[in-house]
């Protein structure tokens, strides 16, 4: 939805933003270390996608974790919270 | 029937915020704040209140669970006093840039070093840039009234700014006065339940003081500023409606004493207006015709009030409760700045007395008054700013 006000009168008191898609652009390029999943580690118990702070973790229908790399920054929360070391921080553009 | 209690301003405090209906206070104690939020605390043990009390680590997370509480759509109350204050600092600018209408007492005590718990209006005065409006008393019964009347003031529409209710530690804080508390139905017909402006809604969620480019940033802080005027205007209005419901008022912006015929005006800021309407008094009848004047609204400053002053007077004597260092008193450049552009603009003298809380009696206004009467038929200021009983 846009609500951008084209005069002053139209403006807010203070500056509210709605909830969007990628607001601020596909801030997954600002990455340099990307989150691999080892599906034969997970246990499906959700934790990762609880602390994602950017919400790049989507919970597939069987509870494991698939990461939108669109927006994920690589911040390493999950990986870190994993109770089972299933999620691995591998640096970009090395395999 | 209004009902008349003996307290401490402090504890008038407690009684104003338990009387506006506040949903929610968030605080910190510190000397000599503290006795407000115990009343508080009192009040919520014995269910006379019913609110979320959050005792918060600092009183920077004081004012942020209040801006947290405010987004909310609530009345959020809470108090501190020097140091306390300071630590707020960053924290009041996002409460007025979020335009929260926050009521905070901010019992005054001089910022050290050197350490000291007694008043000045260093506190209060160093966070004048903040957005906040601040408004100073001069006894406990203003104490209660401003409380209740800054709670309207705020959550007006064209206000939507928090506010600062300033009372000087000891000299009010500690000190017990008869104060008229009007009966709560009187108080809820005069302040309604709050409306806010916006609020954080789940079903409708939004983020609020985001990130904002150049090309939007000025027009939010003009906004600020239009408000500003805007409760300038409202400031006198809602204090004549309180005389209406309540029989009494406290001067609106400046709370004026014999000011009609006088050729020079003392202007003071909270408890030391009420010992120069003595000093006003005394010097009357030696035949001198001088004034008071007492700031009680110091953001926004009324500057038209000021100017319609300086028409009749030809003197304007200000005497400062805190120094700004490498100036001079807040209260004298505010003054100057007022009369700058008028045609018949009257002298200005500053005089800078009662830091970190040395007495200053209506004897000591009145030997300022003398002085100032000589330099005003000598057409000259001969000091721009005067300590008062300073050691040589």
């Amino acid at each position: 939805m846009s609500r951008v006000p084209k005069t002053r009168k139209e403006m807010p008191l203070t500056p509210l933003s709605f909830p969007t898609v990628g607001s601020m652009g596909k801030t997954g390029t600002w990455r340099t270390f990307r989150p691999e999943v080892d599906y034969s580690k997970c246990t499906r118990c959700t934790l990762c996608w609880i602390y994602c702070p950017d919400a790049a973790i989507i919970r597939q229908a069987d509870d494991s974790p698939k990461i939108d790399y669109d927006y994920c920054k690589g911040c390493g929360i999950c990986a870190n919270e994993c109770p089972v070391k299933a999620i691995t921080m591998c640096r970009e553009e090395e395999e | 029937m209004a009902q008349m209690i003996i307290d401490t301003a402090n504890h008038i405090a407690g009684y104003a915020a338990k009387a506006a209906r506040v949903k929610v206070v968030a605080a910190y104690p510190i000397t000599p704040q503290t006795t407000v939020v115990e009343k508080i605390a009192e009040f919520v043990e014995e269910g006379k209140m019913d609110i979320e009390y959050i005792r918060v680590e600092s009183e920077h997370s004081a004012m942020m669970a209040c801006i947290g509480a405010a987004v909310t759509g609530v009345r959020t109350f809470t108090a501190t006093s020097a140091h306390g204050l300071a630590l707020m600092h960053e924290a009041l600018h996002w409460a007025s840039g979020s335009r929260l209408p926050i009521v905070m007492v901010v019992v005054n005590r001089a910022m050290g070093a050197p350490w000291s718990i007694m008043p000045d209006f260093s506190d209060s005065l160093s966070q004048r840039d903040t957005g906040w409006l601040q408004f100073y008393c001069a006894d406990n019964q203003e104490v209660f009234d401003t409380i209740i009347q800054t709670y309207k003031l705020c959550e007006n529409e064209r206000v939507f700014l928090p506010a600062m209710v300033c009372l000087e530690g000891f000299i009010l804080s500690h000190t017990y006065m008869p104060v008229k508390i009007p009966k709560q139905e009187e108080i809820d017909a005069f302040l309604p339940p709050y409306k806010s402006g916006w609020t954080l809604d789940l079903n409708d969620p939004i983020s609020h003081a985001n990130l904002v480019s150049p090309e939007w940033f000025m027009e939010f802080r003009y906004m600020i500023q239009e408000a500003m005027e805007n409760a300038k205007q409202l400031i006198p209005k809602i204090d004549r409606e309180y005389r209406e419901r309540f029989g009494v008022e406290h001067g609106g912006l400046i709370e004026k004493y014999r000011c009609e015929d006088a050729d020079l005006l003392l202007l003071t800021m909270g408890t030391m207006g009420s010992d120069a309407k003595i000093a006003v008094d005394n010097l009357r009848k030696e035949g001198l015709k001088v004034g008071s004047a007492r700031v009680r609204v110091f953001r926004p400053f009324p500057t038209e009030e000021i100017g319609k002053l300086a028409e009749r007077a030809q003197m304007l004597t200000s005497i400062d409760r805190h120094i700004s260092f490498g100036m001079e008193g807040f209260l004298a450049t505010e003054i100057k700045a007022s009369v700058f552009n008028r045609k018949d603009k009257p002298l200005v003298a500053g005089y800078i007395a009662g830091l970190g809380g040395r007495d200053v009696t209506s004897g000591t206004l009145e030997k300022i008054a003398k002085k100032s009467l000589k330099w005003m038929r000598d057409g000259k200021v001969e000091k721009e700013t005067t300590w008062v009983d300073l050691r040589e």
